[in-house]
């Protein structure tokens, strides 16, 4: 792989001890997936923020490339594991706390914004069509690629923090647009009125073509709220880091050639909407994975409006669009109903199954997935029915 | 035998060898603090990894894994070198963060458990 001087340098340490280890791994990974040479990024999402999922392994090696490695682009963080100003409330253990912010005062450290949130295209980390990006969080990856046209491979935590490191990933999979074609075509018959229609049908299609790239036909208009959902359900019974939607999205003129084709009609949309169905009465409602829009805030403040939540009832969002949620007079509405706002964080990465809950509500497709491996039973349905069973007496 | 494959992490080791013909997973495969198999279905469960030539097809699971390795590494029960018929990310930083010596494009089929195995650079000798 061909390395530039300044390159060289920082694989010989001599820009510092962070850097040469974030320059090994791009090297490495350059190496294993052929790559003729690095390029430059203009943005990063790092996952591996919850001390949940990092443990103290994670902790240390964070700690260690802190002592003298820098961001140097723009870098943006995934959810922690609870609200980092507001913990107490959420019913966080003290010991899991402590450790979850020394997490942070590393990242913070790093110079990576502490933004905490799994769509950072709505809170200011918002890259340009035909940038080279290397992001984290496969939600994020899925979007980036697929409505945004922006590129990047599905990164680990360690190799997307590489890449803000030294502001480089290596050249190779969806940052070359050869590889950007659809592998698969998705006949979409079934009529998709709701966004968790689209995350019933990523969750369907994702299952079917693992690492594929799909091309829908015949989805006519999405919403954001649509895309966001259907990213995230894609990516994760799946390991899809992009698709295409004929018409819609920008790269989708790519996908002229004939394709193998699979079908989703009103059948599959009912049968993936019952496998993501456990028996059980919820006793934890959330909504907001991916994080909730100012579009979906407002919506719940409106179903919400003189209206009580009669059980733990989440709602989760970045700090940014709660800001924006504050300003339009949603924020106000929806905490006087006793739901919660829960910043920074969300019922995926939260050590939920702790906190003693058995049947979570929700109205994500990617949270059932993995709300089900942590050994919670799962209900899926639409935001407003979500918003039915919290306030629901018992 | 002497096999040439490709460095992931340059360095030496020497010791026996545990091989598993299927993938491992680290994150919730291998106690990050004694460095036993704990994956259920793995062929070495129950088996530790410390001190070991590991030698495997490539990793699968969470990436997480990577930071396993690093911690395995902390606690002195890191293997001594990995030898993987192609290594993938997980396994890859692992090595690299955690500083242990590993070695890709072998064919893993060819070594033993328990045989002495020697790793320098891209050689793996046994």
């Amino acid at each position: 792989m061909h390395l530039t001087r300044e390159e060289e340098e920082m694989l010989a340490g001599e820009q510092g001890h962070a850097t040469q280890k974030a320059m090994q791994i791009l090297v490495a990974l350059g190496r294993i997936y052929d790559a003729e040479k690095l390029v430059r990024v203009s943005s990063v999402q790092v996952s591996g923020v919850s001390y949940k999922n990092l443990g103290d392994a994670g902790l240390e090696f964070l700690s260690e490339l802190a002592s003298d490695g820098k961001a140097r682009v723009k870098t943006t963080l995934n959810p922690a594991g609870m609200n980092l100003t507001d913990w107490e409330s959420q019913g966080i253990a003290s010991r899991f706390a402590e450790k979850q912010l020394k997490v942070i005062d590393a990242y913070e450290k790093l110079g990576v914004e502490i933004s905490c949130t799994c769509t950072p295209y709505l809170a200011g980390n918002e890259p340009g069509f035909g940038e080279h990006i290397a992001w984290g969080e496969s939600s994020a990856v899925a979007y980036a690629n697929s409505v945004i046209g922006a590129r990047t491979n599905r990164e680990g935590g360690p190799s997307a923090l590489a890449a803000s490191l030294t502001g480089r990933t290596p050249l190779y999979g969806l940052h070359i647009r050869g590889n950007r074609i659809p592998t698969v075509a998705v006949n979409v018959e079934a009529h998709l009125r709701l966004p968790e229609d689209f995350a019933a049908m990523g969750y369907f299609v994702g299952k079917a073509v693992k690492d594929g790239i799909p091309y829908f036909r015949g989805v006519g208009l999405a919403t954001l709220e649509d895309l966001k959902t259907l990213s995230a359900a894609l990516a994760s019974s799946g390991g899809v880091a992009m698709f295409h939607i004929e018409g819609l999205t920008p790269e989708s003129g790519l996908g002229a050639r004939s394709l193998e084709a699979l079908t989703f009609t009103e059948k599959e949309l009912a049968e993936t909407g019952s496998i993501l169905n456990d028996e059980g009465t919820p006793d934890f409602v959330s909504v907001g994975c991916p994080h909730c829009s100012l579009t979906e805030l407002a919506t719940l403040a409106k179903l919400l409006s003189g209206r009580q939540a009669k059980r733990e009832f989440w709602i989760c969002c970045s700090r940014e669009v709660k800001r924006q949620a504050d300003e339009a007079g949603y924020s106000r509405q929806i905490e006087e109903s006793g739901a919660k706002f829960a910043l920074d964080t969300c019922m995926v990465v939260a050590p939920v199954e702790e906190l003693g809950f058995k049947v979570v509500a929700t109205n994500s497709a990617k949270a059932c997935h993995y709300l089900r491996n942590a050994g919670l039973k799962v209900r899926f349905m639409p935001l407003e029915q979500c918003v039915e069973e919290a306030t629901r007496s018992a | 035998m002497k096999l040439k494959g490709r460095a992931i992490f340059e360095g030496k080791a020497e010791g026996k060898a545990l091989v598993s013909s299927s993938p491992l997973s680290f994150y919730g495969g291998v106690n990050p603090d004694t460095g036993e198999v704990m994956e259920r279905g793995s062929e070495l469960l129950g088996q530790s990894v410390k001190g070991r030539v590991l030698v495997f097809p490539y990793g699968k699971g969470s990436t997480v894994g990577s930071y396993v390795l690093y911690r395995l590494a902390k606690n002195g029960a890191a293997p001594c070198a990995i030898v993987n018929t192609k290594c993938e990310t997980i396994v890859a930083v692992g090595a690299i963060i955690a500083e242990i010596p590993c070695v890709d494009k072998v064919d893993v089929g060819k070594i033993r458990s328990d045989a002495r195995v020697r790793i320098d650079g891209a050689t793996v000798e046994f």
